[in-house]
Parts: C-alpha cells; structure tokens; sequence
C-alpha cells in the first residue's frame, strides 16, 4: 500500500498568513467596520485557538522508508518560497496605507499590528528555510527577516539555540517559574548578544576582522538597513512609527513561541561535564492540526531539535516528547497570564520529570519557591 | 586525508576542502578543528560526535 500525505495540499493555508492584512482591508472597506485592520491579533488571539479545539489532532507521521522521497517533493519548498513575495507585498501595500490619509490613526495602528502578526510569523518561515543546507533558502531566510530587523535570528537560532537549547546558558529556553514578561528582555537581548559572539569564531580562525560583509549577522541586518531606508524615502519618515510598531509586534510574536517551545526542559550533564544529547524529551509538542498546517509543522518541536535540518513535510510525532494542552496560537493567550500558565504547565513539567522538580530548568530567582512548592523525594 | 561525518544531518569535514566558511582552509587537518566546535548544518552535534568515513 502507498502512503499518500493527506496533508500535501493543507500546507497552502500558510500561504494565507501574509494575507491577513489583504483580507482585513477587504472587510474593513466592505464593511466599513475599522476593527477589521486588527485582523491579525483577531485571528491568533481568537479565532486560531478556538479552530485547534474544534479541529483537534494530526497524530500521523510520514513512514520512516519514505522520509527522504518526502522531503526531496520540491512541491513543499515552494510553499515556503511563496511566502515571501506575498509576505513584502502586504508590507509594501501596508506602509503605502500609512502614507496616506485615507484610513484613520487607530485604523492604521491596527494594520500595524496584522502587518506584525505576519512579520512574526515570516520568523518561523526563515526558520524553516534558514535551517536547509541549499545557499538559497538560507539567503531567503534573511530576506524574511529583513522585515522585522532580526536578521541575527539566522545564526543564533542555528549556532545558539540549537546548541545550548534546553540549557541555563540558552536564553531562548524558558524556565519554570519564569513569567513571559521577563523571558521576553532576557531572549532579545541575549539572543542579540549571542549572535554577534558566535560569529567571530570563524573570523578568528582565519585571522580576519568580523567587522565584514561576510559576517552574517552583519550582512542580515544590512538587508534591514536597505528595506526601511527605501519603505522610509518612498513612504515618508511619517510610517517610522508603524514599521517600529510591526517589527516590535513580530519580534514578541516569535519569543512568545520561543517561551512555549522548551518551557522548563533541561538536559542533565554527563559525567565529562557535556551536556547530554538533544533528544526529542527536551521539546514541548503540539499536534493541533490548525496551528501546525499554519506554522509549517513548528509544533512537532521534539523532531525539529532532534533533526534539525529535517524538512518541515517530514517531521513526525514521537512518543517521549511532552505534550502541550493545546496550540501554540491558545498557548500564545495563556502565557499571557503567568497565573495561569504557571498552574497549566508547572504540574505537567513536574509529571515530565517523574515528580523531581530538581530535573527542571529553574528560574534562578524563583528557585526556593519552586523548590518549596514541588517538594520531591529527591530534595526532601 | 580523511572524512568526518556527522551522524546527525550527514555534514562531511573533508580535510582536503576543509570549510573555509567555518574558518578552516583546504588542508586544515582534523586535528586542528576545536573540541567545542559544533556542526555549522544543524548545530546539534560537535566534533568528538562525527564519525570518520
């Protein structure tokens, strides 16, 4: 019996994404209704949260003789290379509306923010793309970024992230009993701080000035400086507020996502010191198929870490991953009230461990109280 | 010259090419190539994981 991927033609609804200020321009016209520019925070906020509920779960996985056949489909490539040119169309369309003064200031605003849900979600598309061996997914994965001015996502994300995830030392994994509030300083800056470290190893090596075009972060972040100084002569410094307002929108878009991703994981050392081996228990995942067709499979996390360069069609479900309730996008709301999130997802890390809160990875500053709250036999 | 591969993503470190991006010219013996250094494709193995091919 062949195996057919019932999810082949779903993957065209991430197409859809950099849509979201089209259509809010089109109900907000047909309407007349200004709410529709919020379109973007109205569907991940709202409408995308209730669809994974409705929709439920995609448990099924690719067999493992046809990963590779799957993966060399260029079918699912273009998908992602599509996004792109939709996704600097809105952009375009959006600064040409607030050049304008035909929409009102809280109608621009709101465009803004469905301009910077897209950018947020563009992230995870030069994710995807960034993390490919081909030279020109990993130019478009820079090119996505331009938009939101984190082009040093490219290399941290790759060099960083994936090294160190699930570790203290990773400021892109979250700890139990740290709030999003204060994960979101720690990660931008971190991630920041990183990005620009990691890349002069290999400047060193060679005895040349990271001060170079060949300096990833560098070249990635010139690519912004060209965007918004052209968006900036055409449109007039009067959009600056609202390119800002996008690209902030995008940016905490993404680390929100980054907070839900490793929540609490932590590798254990082994007795040479190292760290043991990314393995698919150090990633939360999700298999809500709503939010999972949108994100090009983000959700199946554990794979992704454990495979990086896996091609997002291929990755599969596994069993040892711990499970989030529901999808990023409902997640997403949760994370908003630390409450709420700490009372869902402190006893599942708790169960992830066998009941020994001392295998988590702790917020420093939280640590007695944590300790305190899920006494183990092993600290007792 | 030999070949390391890693066992994760596949990545060759071929000493005769070396990987004059990851600041190693042709030529650069395995040796030479740092402890911590970490697969420049997918980041999730370092050099004492590769397997020689």
């Amino acid at each position: 019996m062949t195996w057919t991927d019932r999810k082949r033609y779903l993957w065209l609804f991430g197409l859809v994404v950099p849509l979201f200020p089209f259509m809010g321009g089109a109900l907000a016209t047909a309407t007349g209704w200004g709410i529709f520019w919020y379109l973007g925070p109205i569907l991940i906020l709202g409408l995308i949260p209730v669809l994974d509920l409705i929709a439920g779960l995609d448990r099924s996985n690719p067999p493992d003789d046809l990963i590779k056949t799957l993966e060399a489909d260029k079918y699912y490539r273009w998908i992602t290379y599509l996004f792109l040119p939709l996704q600097y169309a809105a952009l375009i369309w959006a600064a040409w509306l607030w050049s304008g003064d035909s929409l009102s200031v809280f109608d621009k605003v709101g465009l803004a923010l469905t301009v910077g849900t897209v950018a947020g979600i563009s992230i995870n598309t030069a994710h995807e793309l960034g993390h490919k061996k081909e030279k020109v997914e990993r130019w478009l994965a820079k090119i996505a970024l331009a938009q939101s001015l984190y082009g040093h996502f490219y290399i941290e994300h790759n060099r960083g992230h994936h090294v160190r995830v699930a570790t203290p030392e990773d400021p892109a994994s979250s700890r139990v009993g740290e709030t999003v509030y204060a994960f979101l300083p720690r990660t931008v800056v971190g991630s920041l701080k990183n990005a620009w470290r990691l890349e002069q190893p290999r400047f060193k090596r060679r005895d040349e000035s990271h001060w170079s075009i060949r300096n990833d972060v560098l070249n990635a972040w010139l690519m912004s400086v060209v965007l918004w100084a052209a968006l900036l002569v055409v449109f007039g410094i009067g959009i600056l507020p609202y390119l800002l307002l996008q690209a902030a929108v995008g940016i905490v878009l993404l680390e929100i996502v980054n907070y839900l991703e490793h929540y609490g994981m932590l590798r254990q050392k082994e007795h040479t010191g190292r760290y043991e081996r990314v393995r698919a228990s150090h990633s939360w995942n999700s298999n809500n198929i709503a939010t999972n067709v949108l994100l090009y499979h983000l959700q199946r996390h554990s794979d992704h870490h454990a495979n990086p360069t896996r091609r997002y069609q291929a990755l599969r479900d596994v069993d040892e991953a711990p499970v989030l309730p529901t999808g990023y996008a409902g997640m997403i709301l949760l994370a908003l009230f630390p409450p709420l999130w700490f009372k869902v997802m402190d006893p599942r890390v708790l169960d992830h461990f066998d009941g020994d809160i001392t295998r988590a990875n702790i917020q420093p500053s939280r640590r007695e109280h944590v300790l305190a709250k899920y006494p183990s036999s092993a600290s007792a | 010259m030999a070949r390391f591969r890693c066992d994760s993503c596949d990545y060759v470190y071929d000493e005769n090419a070396g990987d004059p991006r990851e600041g190693f010219p042709p030529g650069t013996p395995w040796s030479e190539v740092p402890d911590d250094w970490a697969c420049p494709d997918c980041g999730v193995r370092e050099k004492i994981d590769f397997v020689e091919s």
